[in-house]
């Protein structure tokens, strides 16, 4: 749950980046620090294994600048993606107030999206928090690989696998070009702002 | 378990932490939750550190080790210290629901430091009874 400093009129939210190894949860957080720079007063933290792949999160705070005379201070966090990091996964989800999930287009992946979310679903149970209720955004990444010719899944076929019941609102994206990542970001925070605006009311 | 911290007992909490651990010398101490959000923060205005990544870490820090304690067969480990060149750092937990970070440099003794933070979570604990 957000923090609410009622002296300071501070409140601090924390928005996840979860998905499946390899999907593209850091590259979207690199983006967003290296696009929002000028507003970001840390450096990105990230733990990551020596092959570059997140070990345990990557990290930084977003200032969104006042609403309501509070300041909102979001927190970004990254999952590492792999399943054996199961652990860790279910560290940074505590206290979690929003969540992206970043599917891996190609179809290859297919499975593995699949995986990643009911693992999601299982570790927001284990701190008692509902999949359905939480806001969520899905971001179906990686869409600049058809112009290689890679076989990618097509938007109905992610929507039917993962969203037929959440029915989150959702994003065809590339977080290597940068395409849609700021619309997932700004969703993202939409969401969760107005869901915390209507637990404080 | 929800808890809410009102502006009075933010203003408690920083006055102990003030009395009991700015006076004596310590650097930067912060109160955070299990999450990382910072609830309060001190420092003695010589050292500017980026405070809301120290507490995304250090709760991820703590929720490590206390994975850890699990698969030894311990419940917790409930003090981690960290030992640098010029500057170390101590956590420690406070009740369930939060960690007391504490850096401090050499010229302060790890066992008086920890007499006082101490003294200072049973006095933070109290605020809740």
């Amino acid at each position: 749950m957000a923090f609410v400093n009622l002296r300071n009129k501070e409140v601090q939210a924390k928005i996840v980046y979860y998905g499946p190894g390899r999907g593209g949860k850091t590259t979207n957080l690199e983006y967003i620090y290296n696009t929002f720079k000028k507003n970001i007063n840390s450096d990105m933290v990230t733990i990551k294994t020596r092959g570059d792949r997140t070990l345990f999160f990557d990290f930084f705070p977003v200032n969104l600048g006042q609403i309501k005379g509070y300041d909102i201070k979001i927190q970004l966090y990254t999952v590492p993606g792999q399943v054996k990091y199961n652990a860790t996964r279910k560290l940074v989800l505590r206290g979690v107030d929003g969540i992206v999930f970043v599917a891996d287009s190609m179809v290859l992946r297919r499975e593995r999206n699949i995986i990643s979310l009911d693992n999601l679903q299982e570790n927001l149970t284990s701190h008692n928090k509902n999949i359905t209720k939480i806001p969520l955004v899905m971001q179906y990444n990686k869409r600049d690989l058809a112009e290689q010719g890679i076989p990618l899944l097509s938007f109905e076929t992610l929507e039917n696998d993962l969203n037929s019941k959440l029915k989150a609102p959702s994003f065809m994206a590339s977080a290597f070009l940068g395409t849609n990542v700021t619309k997932t970001i700004r969703k993202i925070i939409a969401i969760t702002v107005t869901s915390l605006a209507n637990q404080l009311k | 378990m929800e808890l809410s911290l009102g502006q009075k007992q933010i203003d408690i909490i920083e006055k102990i932490l003030h009395k009991d651990l700015i006076e004596l010398g310590v650097s930067c101490v912060c109160l955070i939750d299990m999450a990382g959000n910072v609830i309060s923060n001190l420092d003695n205005g010589k050292m500017k550190y980026d405070i809301y990544s120290l507490a995304a870490l250090a709760a991820g820090n703590f929720g490590a080790v206390s994975a850890m304690a699990k698969i030894i067969g311990e419940d917790d480990f409930s003090l981690l210290f960290h030992k640098g060149h010029k500057e170390n750092i101590h956590f420690s937990k406070v009740m369930d629901d939060f960690l007391l970070v504490a850096i401090f440099d050499k010229d302060i003794s790890l066992g008086f430091l920890r007499l006082r933070v101490a003294g200072a979570i049973k006095k933070i604990a109290k605020l809740w009874e």
